[in-house]
């Protein structure tokens, strides 16, 4: 017969038998009271995103970090804070890598058994070097600011500055 | 082509055909990629997420990828479509439910092998499927794909660290190598857990049919790396062709045979209970169906059960989800109706009584 689970209806599914001080001590518990009491590991329920999210925190020693955080940390080019990386686990943008790189290299390294550098596939094509990238990305930005300022002038000519750049990179 | 076209078939995931189908259901690679002088679709702004996706639409509707490409429009389609698109996994449901309304698409090759998710977590998310143990396959279509984009688009990229991804735990290769795999044999003997834990020491995700949070549905499970950096793609592939999808097969088998050999009674119990239900229920619950097909798969893999073949309990597998019951029926049922319409149609598909 089927032992129930020492703390509910369930059927138990992890035995535990200990020996103490010469007296046997069994424990039978479903799956959810043996992650629970730590008899065995609950197997893939939390949201990936969380995980990473609480290993960030973990170790990026995030007390310490939250009392220096301050503007000089968002990123220069999308506004993103390390506080805002650590509550949803995503970067804003390509420079976030550097901006954050202090802080980030040794969670990757975590993240990806140790590794630090890339050693697969490149594109084939060198594509726009860092820097046009980067110019890009502020100008496109500025003109979103532009845009929104309603500076029409100025969004005109910013519109025209990324079609010169795309073209030449093109 | 529309996407009513793709709903009267299986899908090429579900096919159930390819190496190793007794285990293997399907093999499916992902990249990920974002376009260079953009930020990361949650930062950019609705104009930048609006050219990307335009920039992507060229690239990918294009005669170079497939003769026909299906291009959904997500940010205005209806719940149905998308929940349909979620169950013949070609996109997440994550890009199915779109936070903050963006702006977002998915363009799909005719033949459903490829699929390529805009403005998800990434730019792009590229993903090829297909039935059965053939992640070499995969993994080659993908780069094809991979290659003729980049000779039109930049995309995001340092010498250090490879492929930039929103997620740093995408970066490097941006490559997610998964295998869905059919294991109740392991489940019957309770081994699974054990070789849950051993994948996690091996660096390696386990989920359910549908991700996080569906562990439990059909036997199936998605065991997916997690390391995408410092390691080659080719490194990556091989790990998964030579020793996990091996090994995780391996004890599958003897489980199967274990319980054969030492349990061969309650093994039949489970596998004619299960065909009883099917073939008798006026009611079925999905995770039920579920579960009962899991059992009855096993039968016929086994040979204990020659009723029917495999390729009607894997169409079976998709045809009972909610979404594609309702396009096979053209109606829109409430939950209780569902259940009742799901047991009909596998009575019917089965010979049932």
């Amino acid at each position: 017969m089927k032992k129930k689970c020492d703390q509910c209806d369930r059927p138990a599914t992890h035995h535990a038998i200990e020996i103490v001080a010469g007296e046997k001590i069994e424990t039978h518990l479903c799956d959810y009271h043996a992650a629970e009491s730590g008899l065995s590991v609950k197997a893939g329920h939390t949201p990936i995103n969380q995980l990473l999210t609480n290993f960030v925190k973990v170790h990026s020693g995030a007390q310490k970090q939250e009392d220096q955080e301050t503007s000089e940390d968002a990123c220069e080019d999308c506004g993103t804070t390390f506080a805002a990386f650590r509550e949803s686990s995503l970067l804003g943008c390509p420079t976030c890598y550097t901006t954050f790189d202090e802080r980030l290299s040794p969670l990757i390294a975590r993240a990806h058994e140790g590794a630090r550098r890339h050693v697969g596939k490149a594109p084939r094509r060198a594509g726009v070097g860092h820097r046009r990238q980067l110019q890009l990305t502020r100008m496109r930005r500025r003109l979103d600011e532009a845009v929104q300022a309603e500076d029409y002038e100025l969004a005109a000519r910013l519109r025209d500055d990324i079609g010169q750049l795309e073209q030449e990179t093109a | 082509m529309t996407l009513r076209h793709i709903t009267d078939r299986a899908g090429e995931w579900l096919r159930g055909e390819g190496p190793r189908s007794d285990v293997v259901i399907s093999s499916r690679v992902r990249l990920a990629r974002n376009l260079a002088g953009y930020p990361f679709v949650s930062k950019a702004g609705r104009r930048q997420q609006f050219e990307v996706l335009e920039r992507c639409r060229e690239q990918v509707v294009s005669k170079r990828l497939a003769d026909e490409v299906i291009w959904v429009d997500l940010s205005d389609s209806p719940a149905m479509d998308r929940q349909l698109l979620v169950e013949r996994h070609l996109i997440s449901r994550q890009h199915a439910a779109g936070e903050n309304k963006t702006p977002r698409a998915v363009a799909i090759g005719s033949d459903e092998t490829w699929a390529v998710m805009v403005n998800e977590e990434d730019h792009m998310r590229l993903q090829v499927l297909r039935s059965g143990m053939q992640l070499g396959d995969a993994y080659a279509q993908a780069q094809r794909i991979d290659d003729v984009l980049e000779e039109k688009l930049d995309f995001s990229f340092s010498r250090r660290f490879g492929y930039l991804t929103a997620c740093p735990t995408n970066v490097g290769t941006g490559l997610r190598v998964s295998v869905m795999m059919h294991l109740p044999g392991l489940v019957i003997s309770r081994e699974i857990e054990k070789v849950k834990r051993a994948a996690r020491d091996m660096h390696l995700a386990v989920r359910g049919l549908f991700g996080e949070g569906s562990e439990h549905l059909g036997d199936l499970f998605q065991v997916s790396n997690q390391t995408t950096l410092g390691k080659a793609e080719e490194e990556i592939l091989s790990e998964f062709e030579h020793t996990v999808v091996p090994n995780i097969i391996e004890y599958e088998n003897q489980a199967r045979q274990a319980l054969a050999r030492q349990r061969s009674a309650l093994l039949d119990d489970k596998i004619w209970r299960a065909w009883g239900v099917l073939t008798h229920a006026r009611a079925l619950a999905t995770d039920e169906l579920l579960q009962m097909l899991s059992h009855v798969r096993l039968g016929v893999n086994l040979g204990r059960l020659t009723e029917i073949d495999i390729r009607t309990v894997n169409e079976l597998f998709l045809l009972s989800q909610p979404a594609h019951l309702q396009a096979v029926l053209q109606e829109d049922l409430d939950p209780a109706a569902r259940r009742v319409a799901r047991a009909d149609l596998v009575r019917r598909k089965l010979g049932g009584h």
